[in-house]
């Protein structure tokens, strides 16, 4: 078995544009019926080890410090022309096959009138424990 | 004897064992740790082995024998560890309840809330650190640490196992309810989606409280509590639907309300309003009440709640009170009135702008609450909540779009 984290941006120009507060009724709710059916399936396979959704990039702050001054704390991310890191899953597996399997089945995610999104979903090995 | 009741002894047990072994052993550390490792003890070998005839004096046995060997092993305190080993088991008084001097100890004002709501669960609910990580999402060993830390920092404070002074009473007890009302919302408000062990949280909260209500019987504020918490909890079963999307209050269908906790609520907010000098909990509860006493949504009193959220706001300084009064405010004297309310208002957070939307849905002002409720949706970190103002915001959208076309 190995474990994978799988992230999910949302970037500009991929399938989907519009903010899901846009998006009609009936299309937010499958969307997140979809989400929770992946994590139900993930967890019913023994295969999910952590899944979480990141709050807004209103909330979000960047912080700098070089260990002796202040810290400079910034707003943001903001998601202008950008990726913005929307969350994650992390997956304990037994090939990169299934990761790369459970990362498409994710990216196909229903948008508006049910149209697949296409987000694109990054796949990283989590690196083991040292010995 | 089915593992589940097993479970239900046991934490009835723990803080009545743990009241007698950290009195003898006069190190409230120590002796918790002890008591831990004797609950674990028994949930493995009770199930299967069988009741001992004596489950307490089984636990207390074991506790103390724990705790001895830790302290034989302990060369830094082998004068008090002969003098403890000598003396004959600790007598078992049943009549002794030391719950409430655990439920000080543990909620004392030293701790950070985050702190005292761990120990509390483990110390007084008898509950396992793996059950308490599950719960709060963090990892065991976190969790364990958290517990250490707090049980070093009471070491520390010099807090001695008894009652607070007289003259401290009514703070601390206020630190016990706060405690024990935080624990109470984590469970409530995470009750959607795949957290389904985090609902388990308002049960013990539930039955933490009837604890301490069964101990200080006469005190209005505890049994506010306790009818506030039964009166919400009350409506569980409706505030979710199918796939865990939030069904708020006034769409919620009443006939799945809980009437026996409904009933149990109310008798006891009537109760503690008697006594007069009613704090936030009985107020809160009340308004509680007269939500759950409407068999449908238009009937409700919302006078009654106008006025008591008034009384509330004379008793409290949070915010929130005022907005929730605004809410009341809009349905007794229309949703302008409410909305000039919130103008008042200073409040981060997502909070004010989901009232207002909804004020403004209230009012007609369809472009307005549509603009409020996305900006509450961008700054909510609930997840369920997020997604009833996203659909909420996308209802009204497309019911525009059919307008207009």
């Amino acid at each position: 078995m190995a474990k994978y984290m799988l992230l999910m941006s949302y970037t500009e120009g991929t399938g989907c544009d519009l903010p899901m507060g846009e998006w009609p009724p009936e299309d937010i709710r499958a969307h997140i019926d979809f989400q929770q059916a992946l994590d139900a399936e993930l967890r019913d396979k023994g295969e999910l080890v952590d899944a979480q959704g990141l709050a807004g990039p209103d909330l979000a702050k960047t912080v700098v410090s070089d260990g002796r001054t202040s810290p400079v704390v910034t707003d943001g991310p903001y998601p202008e022309g950008k990726e913005l890191l929307a969350g994650y899953w992390v997956v304990d597996v037994e090939s990169e096959e299934r990761a790369l399997e459970i990362a498409a089945k994710a990216s196909a995610a229903p948008g508006p009138a049910g149209v697949p999104i296409g987000q694109p979903i990054e796949v990283r090995q989590v690196m083991s424990a040292p010995a | 004897m089915p593992g589940d009741r097993v479970e239900d002894l046991l934490r009835t047990l723990a803080p009545q064992v743990l009241g007698v072994v950290a009195r003898r052993f006069r190190d409230f550390d120590a002796a918790e740790d002890a008591v831990q490792e004797a609950l674990l003890a028994a949930a493995r070998h009770w199930p299967s082995g069988g009741l001992p005839d004596n489950p307490r004096g089984w636990l207390l046995q074991a506790a103390v024998n724990r705790l001895t060997d830790q302290l034989r092993s302990d060369q830094a305190r082998r004068r008090r560890e002969d003098a403890a080993a000598l003396e004959p088991p600790p007598p078992d008084v049943p009549g002794t309840d030391d719950t409430l001097t655990l439920l000080f100890l543990c909620c004392h004002p030293a701790l950070t809330p985050a702190a005292a709501i761990a120990l509390t669960l483990r110390a007084v609910g008898g509950l396992t650190t793996a059950e308490i990580a599950r719960a709060f999402l963090v990892p065991e060993a976190t969790m364990a640490q958290r517990i250490s830390r707090a049980k070093a920092r009471i070491k520390a404070s010099d807090v001695p196992f008894r009652l607070p002074a007289p003259e401290e009473r009514d703070a601390r007890l206020r630190s016990v309810l706060h405690v024990l009302y935080l624990v109470f919302n984590e469970g409530y408000t995470s009750s959607a989606g795949g957290s389904l062990h985090r609902t388990e949280l308002s049960g013990e909260a539930i039955r933490l409280t009837r604890l301490l209500h069964g101990t200080l019987p006469a005190d209005g504020e505890v049994t506010g509590l306790l009818a506030l918490m039964l009166l919400t909890d009350a409506r569980r079963p409706a505030r979710t639907g199918p796939s865990g999307e939030l069904v708020p209050l006034a769409e919620q269908d009443r006939a799945k309300w809980d009437r026996g906790q409904i009933r149990e609520g109310v008798a006891l907010v009537t109760e503690a309003l008697a006594l007069g000098d009613a704090g936030e909990y009985r107020l809160q509860a009340a308004i509680a009440a007269t939500h759950d006493i409407a068999p449908r949504v238009e009937d409700t009193d919302w006078d009654r709640i106008l006025r008591t959220y008034r009384r509330l706001e004379g008793v409290t300084d949070n915010p929130v009170v005022t907005l929730n009064r605004a809410i009341a405010t809009a349905m007794v004297h229309g949703a302008a009135a409410g909305l000039a309310l919130l103008e008042t208002l200073e409040l981060g957070g997502h909070r004010l702008d989901a009232v207002r939307a909804h004020l403004l849905e209230l009012a007609g002002d369809v472009a307005g609450a549509v603009r409020h409720y996305d900006a509450a949706a961008a700054r909510t970190t609930n997840t369920p909540e997020q997604r009833y103002l996203l659909t909420r915001a996308a209802r009204l959208r497309s019911s525009r779009s059919v307008q207009g076309s």
